[in-house]
């Protein structure tokens, strides 16, 4: 059941945030900043080609070199090259070729880890690198998924008990729904697309970096690294090195960004692990950007063969989904299954009588992909978005009625889609609504009809997106069933110390999305003290021992669950001990403004701070009652929460370049209860800005021969504040009915719903010329192509 | 990443520069702004042994008034240029089109004459210097001498400057009244380089066109002076009509090849329209 | 390769070292010195974090030598407000509008910002877009940091 929440608590307010004072002094805690004496520094040889036998890997001449203190290829590192586990193997059949920490006699993209050097010096380890003897054969590369599927294509892995062929699995949904092609016979309109999702970075500023300390002669071992996911990390670095798993500690300190490219376990971890044992100091690893480029996963990249039909008055009756998804040369802990996210969500917020789905995932001499910010959301949102588009133009509709018609209306939830989840709440009218008249649809649909009639060089098109998603990963269950190794429940502990301060130790791992100020504002609310007496811990095993850490837009959905059972139950505990002192009844006390009162009573009361403090002392605690003021929770959530939302792009291109140029972004996004409403709308910005850069700027570009072309910052356009537009934005609240809280998520809305919406508006522009899609980044040569080819089609 | 070891020395006059040149051999390398040169360090495409800092040689720093031009020095940061009155009043187009270079950090640090002897294709303001007919003051080992601009760039990242030379100064002669100029920088983000550019300066009298130079930005090896499009605009109407016709002769005369960011046949379409509009906003058309 | 001596100024202590030419300036700060408030996010001069002041001007510090700082005086985040309550107005301005996320830009942004207040008191939108795009985020989409740059721009006194 959702609570109406206290409108005199933090909760609910845009309060400031706390981690903002040591960030914008730079007193951050990066994990670039460790220096702990007598660490060695570790650089990387990478393979400069896309796949190649070692023919001879010679280390020693780095041994030679200036303040060198080791230097490994896979021969020399035996036993302690590591291997990446997949923990996503979502069929029983399911091709896992090994991925060694360091490439054993054959690279298989560029940026393959060859040979690892350490020195007592950054640059000297850098250095060292070219004193590194190695010659390779090349061998033929697979760049494109269908060219790897074709019969006689070069094999990604080909070593013993190796596959065949380069497909790594294929899963079919078993079709839910009456069979596609019944639905198909019945419709009066079948539209069929191919779209492609390029494959982009995640892009966070604040490069990787591991530190591993060993401490003395004993197995222990800390680690800080710039991850998303200490929790698992620690379970996996400790089954990849064989580390007792008690005897690991990994923190993730102050961490700048993330978007899911930090939600890994890298081999660099596993290699900074590995030989600050065996060597017995600390060692440091930090990536250059360069590096980052071909040796942190990227994302996306599917073809997307996608069918529809409906009536010729617009009734959805089946959708069909075909996927080739680019795996990249290994497989990284969750690659496979990034798809079979997206699953779920083609169908989206609309009904139907029909599903299909199938994917088959494809082996590439390309960096490994996994999950980016949506994490197979995003793909489907695009997908079923386009082709909404495309169908209403087919039927000659206007996009949004289309949509209108076919939606789950707010009175039919919870309802149970035809991909076989149960949304439980959701509103798309009233998002609809506010998001049209910020919007000014109709205003604006005149003047696109103006410059169309006056042949205008630059066109007006408008883009909808109306999305919803799944998060709060997630219920074990669930993850159970999809064969994710993991569970996804959340933890959180809170302890009310003697001197009246409180400490929430919270297992997820926040990387900027201010959870400091957000879980202060939760437990805050229910325990009556000040947001600044609340100190949050995270993002360290030794202190905030149980976590599932932070993706997938599930900290708040699932951690805050946890945070307000632990600080009811501490209230509870507390309560006990306060009709103690109060020499009164458990029943006859209220707890108001963070203090115990006797109802009818108010002189005679007990504040928290105190309770903490006779719990601490325990000099007079009620029988059976343990001293300390703490309590627990962990959840595990009985489903999904689906937030949604209704956005709206207006863009003008210009014919003439292929230049599109955002004229008015707005969006109305459906979150459920928001905590901290200043938040919400930062995570909205950034995910849109995420989301259009995708749809305009982006994309990961190889040659034929595998050679990545977006090799830096400087080729890779990520946008500045001159690329992109103010944004209009608005919420609407349903609250979800998954969790207490009522909350949703809002980390990954902005970047799933934005890239369709972006899209949509450029060909919505070109329409009349004959342009039904065009590829994304949709740069200007991209747009002006997609005129040209329309132009050539007409003639 | 981190560059290759190196050594430096930093030179307070042209000839201590020159002199280090000569001592370094092929292996040195001047640094202004380091703003080109410290991405390839960094990136290890370049090692040399020997860094020869030039930002204190007072003679390259700032712009003086040489009568019939004004004369740059090649040490003068993008800010600096951008900002100084003689460039503004005397050379705008100079000014406009280093406001579309890099950022402001970048300003900052990088310097007029090192952008021009870098000769990145993609850069900007050597199509503003063949548009102006600029003139650059070389010293080498025999002394000083003029190279005009449009000898001065020769391929992709080469200049007619020898390794032991140095540019000091860069002369861009006053054009006079009447004209008016527009840069018209066509990239995909703004930290993004020209994909095509159009340096454009136009003399108008009454209702046609005088006169007109226009330099290419990114279609080819080095700058392109459109010389095809200035012939057909001299004397033609300063009409949208008109400048249109004259810009589809903007291809004349470059050889514009094909990269990640965009195609050759895309550069050639587009050093059309961009010429159009370049030539037009010039005119106040 | 020989070591050179410098002196270099940096947030108003003067620091003298020995450092070899081709130590960058963000290097020599972070490493040497550990004033780690600077940071480094790309190696094309592209991401503006390590931006700083040089003589009162913004500059990238990974596109600098540390000899090339030599007798020159560098101003970074850590020297723009003494102390953990001692707030430049451009630190304010971004608090107050939730201008960050995770704060790795932060830094740079900061003092890009504080340099194009210092040129240009009272910029238009498109003016603090321009001026910052030297400058990459990855969390914010910018929305905010241009509405605390307004904001800062403001409580500077700027006149609109
Ligand atoms: C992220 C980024 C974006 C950029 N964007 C643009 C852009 O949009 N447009 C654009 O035009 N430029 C751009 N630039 C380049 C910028 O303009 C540089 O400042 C300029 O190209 C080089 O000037 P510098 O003084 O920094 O030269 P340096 O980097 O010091 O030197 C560059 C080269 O020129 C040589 N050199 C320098 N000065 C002399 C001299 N006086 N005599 C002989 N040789 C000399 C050096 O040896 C070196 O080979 C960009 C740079 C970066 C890093
Ligand atoms: S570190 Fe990216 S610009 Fe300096
Ligand atoms: S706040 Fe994270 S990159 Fe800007």
């Amino acid at each position: 059941m959702t609570e109406v929440l206290d409108t005199s608590t933090p909760m609910g307010r845009p309060l400031k945030r706390k981690e903002d004072a040591r960030l914008l002094h730079g007193q951050t805690n990066w994990t670039d900043n460790i220096q702990l004496p007598g660490t060695v520094h570790m650089a990387i040889l990478r393979s400069p080609m896309a796949h190649a036998k070692i023919t001879k890997l010679d280390v020693s001449g780095a041994l030679d070199q200036p303040h060198v203190v080791a230097a490994y290829g896979a021969a020399e590192l035996g036993d302690l090259n590591g291997a990446i586990p997949c923990v996503w193997p979502v069929t029983d059949d399911i091709q896992m070729p090994p991925f060694p920490a360091l490439a054993v006699d054959k690279v298989r993209h560029v940026g393959d880890a060859v040979a690892v050097v350490l020195a007592t010096d950054k640059t000297a380890a850098y250095d060292a690198l070219e004193a590194i003897d190695v010659d390779y054969e090349p061998l033929p590369a697979v760049v494109d998924m269908e060219a790897a599927l074709q019969p006689g294509a070069p094999l990604v892995h080909d070593g013993e008990g190796a596959p065949m062929s380069n497909e790594c699995y294929t899963f079919p949904l078993p079709g839910t729904g009456i069979p596609y092609d019944e639905a198909k016979a019945k419709a009066d309109v079948v539209v069929k697309r191919r779209f492609v999702n390029q494959r982009i970075i995640a892009g966070y500023m604040e490069p990787r970096a591991v530190v591993a300390s060993p401490m003395g002669m004993s197995n222990e071992m800390t680690v800080w690294s710039a991850t998303q996911i200490p929790h698992i990390l620690r379970v996996l670095l400790s089954l990849v090195t064989g580390l007792p798993e008690n005897a690991l500690r990994v923190v993730a300190p102050d961490v700048g960004g993330g978007f899911g490219g930090k939600l890994q376990l890298y081999r660099e971890e596993i290699l900074a692990v590995q030989l600050a044992r065996h060597l017995g100091r600390p060692v440091k690893w930090t990536e250059t950007r360069s590096e980052d480029m071909v040796a942190s996963h990227h994302g996306r990249d599917q073809i997307q063969d996608i069918e529809i039909c409906a009536t010729k008055d617009g009734k959805l009756l089946g959708l069909k989904v075909d996927l080739l998804a680019d795996m990249g040369a290994y497989l990284q802990i969750i690659t496979p299954g990034i798809p079979l996210l997206g699953m779920f969500m083609f169908p989206a917020i609309y009904k139907m009588e029909s599903y299909d789905f199938n994917c088959v995932g494809v082996f590439t001499n390309k960096t490994p992909t996994d999950a980016i910010r949506g994490a197979g959301r995003p793909e489907a949102t695009f997908a079923i978005e386009r082709i909404m588009d495309e169908l209403a133009a087919e039927l000659n509709m206007d996009p949004m009625k289309l949509r209108e018609m076919n939606w789950i209306q707010h009175e039919e939830f919870p309802y149970a889609t035809i991909a076989g989840l149960t949304y439980d709440t959701g509103n798309y009218e009233a998002a609809t609504a506010k998001a049209m008249d910020l919007f000014g649809y109709d205003e604006l649909r005149a003047e696109q009809e103006a410059r169309r009639a006056s042949g205008d060089p630059v066109q007006l098109g408008l883009g909808i997106s109306t999305f919803t998603e799944m998060c709060g990963l997630a219920p074990s269950r669930t993850l159970g069933a999809l064969k994710y190794v993991a569970g996804g429940w959340e933890h959180c502990t809170i302890r009310a110390l003697p001197t009246g301060k409180i400490e929430l130790i919270t297992g997820t791992s926040p990387h900027g999305q201010g959870h400091e100020t957000a879980w202060s504002q939760i437990a805050a609310s229910i325990l009556g003290v000040e947001v600044e007496d609340i100190e949050v811990v995270h993002g360290d095993t030794g202190r905030a021992p149980y976590g599932m850490d932070t993706y997938g837009s599930r900290s708040l959905a699932v951690g805050g669950q946890a945070i307000k059972k632990a600080a009811e139950r501490l209230v509870e505990k507390a309560k006990v001990i306060a009709a103690h002192q109060l020499e009164c009844s458990v029943d006859d006390l209220e707890f108001v403004d963070g203090a115990f009162r006797v109802k009818g009573d108010p002189e005679k009361a007990q504040p928290l701070a105190a309770v903490a403090f006779e719990a601490f002392s325990a000099h007079n605690l009620p029988d059976g009652v343990e001293p300390t003021l703490q309590a627990e929770a962990t959840v595990d959530p009985d489903d999904f929460s689906y937030p949604h939302g209704t956005h709206l792009c207006a863009i003008e291109v210009d014919t003439e370049t292929g230049k599109s140029t955002i004229r008015k972004y707005v969006c109305v996004d459906d979150v459920g209860v928001q905590v901290n409403p200043l938040i919400v709308e930062g995570q909205v910005h950034g995910g849109l800005a995420q989301g259009i850069a995708q749809a305009l700027y982006e994309g990961v570009e190889y040659d034929e021969d595998g050679n990545l072309l977006t090799a830096s910052f400087a080729d890779y356009l990520i946008p500045s504040a001159a690329d992109l537009p103010s944004f209009v934005t608005g919420t609407t609240v349903t609250p979800s009915t998954t969790n207490p809280l009522g909350t949703k998520g809002v980390g990954e809305a902005g970047a799933i719903a934005s890239t369709p919406a972006v899209i949509n508006a450029i060909v919505d522009a070109l329409r009349p010329m004959g342009v039904t899609d065009v590829l994304m980044p949709a740069s200007p040569q991209n747009v002006w192509r997609a005129i040209e080819d329309a132009k050539g089609g007409a003639a | 990443m981190i560059p290759v070891a190196f050594d430096y020395t930093k030179v307070n006059t042209v000839d201590e520069a020159v002199a280090a040149l000569v001592s370094g051999g092929e292996d040195a390398k001047i640094i202004a702004g380091g703003q080109s040169l410290m991405p390839v360090l960094r990136l290890r495409m370049a090692a040399p042994e020997v860094v020869i800092d030039i930002s204190d040689v007072a003679e390259m720093q700032g712009v003086s008034d040489a009568g019939d031009a004004i004369v740059i020095g090649a040490g003068t940061t993008h800010h600096a240029v951008m900002n100084d009155p003689l460039v503004k009043t005397h050379a705008p187009l100079i000014a406009m089109t280093t406001e579309t270079v890099a950022d402001p950090q970048i300003r900052h640090r990088g310097t007029f004459g090192g952008a021009l002897a870098h000769a990145d294709p993609a850069g900007d303001l050597p199509a503003a210097a063949v548009a102006l007919d600029a003139v650059m003051t070389v010293a080498g080992p025999d002394g000083r001498r003029d190279i005009p601009a449009k000898d001065f760039f020769v391929d992709y990242f080469t200049t007619s400057l020898e390794p032991e030379d140095i540019l000091v100064s860069i002369r861009i002669p006053k054009l006079g009244e009447g004209w008016a100029y527009h840069y018209e920088k066509f990239n995909r983000t703004a930290q993004g380089w020209a994909i095509v550019g159009v340096a454009a300066a136009v003399k108008r009298q009454n209702g046609s066109i005088e006169a007109a130079r226009i330099g290419l930005t990114n279609m080819g090896p080095g700058p392109v002076r459109a010389t095809s499009v200035e012939a057909a605009l001299a004397g033609a109407a300063a009409s949208d009509d008109a400048i249109a016709a004259a810009a589809e002769n903007a291809t004349d005369g470059t050889r514009a090849t094909s990269d990640l960011h965009a195609k050759a046949d895309y550069r050639e379409h587009l050093a059309k329209v961009l010429t159009k509009r370049a030539v037009a906003k010039a005119a106040g058309v | 390769m020989t070591h050179v001596p410098i002196s270099v100024t940096v947030d108003g202590t003067v620091y003298d070292g020995e450092v070899e030419p081709r130590t960058l300036l963000v290097h020599w700060l972070r490493d040497s010195l550990g004033r780690v408030g600077t940071v480094v996010g790309c190696d094309t001069s592209s991401c503006g974090a390590c931006t700083v002041l040089l003589d009162g001007r913004s500059v990238k510090s990974c596109s600098v030598l540390a000899v090339q700082a030599d007798g020159h005086s560098i101003t970074t985040i850590q020297g723009l407000a003494e102390g953990e309550d001692n707030w430049h107005p451009v630190q304010t301005a971004l608090k107050e509008c939730h201008g960050l996320q995770c704060g790795y830009c932060t830094p740079g942004m900061v003092m890009s910002t504080v340099d194009l207040l210092s040129e240009n008191p009272n910029p238009t939108e498109e003016e603090i877009r321009e001026g910052l795009h030297g400058n990459l985020c990855r969390c914010t989409g910018y929305h905010n940091i241009v509405k605390s740059v307004q904001h800062a721009a403001e409580a500077m006194g700027g006149a609109k």
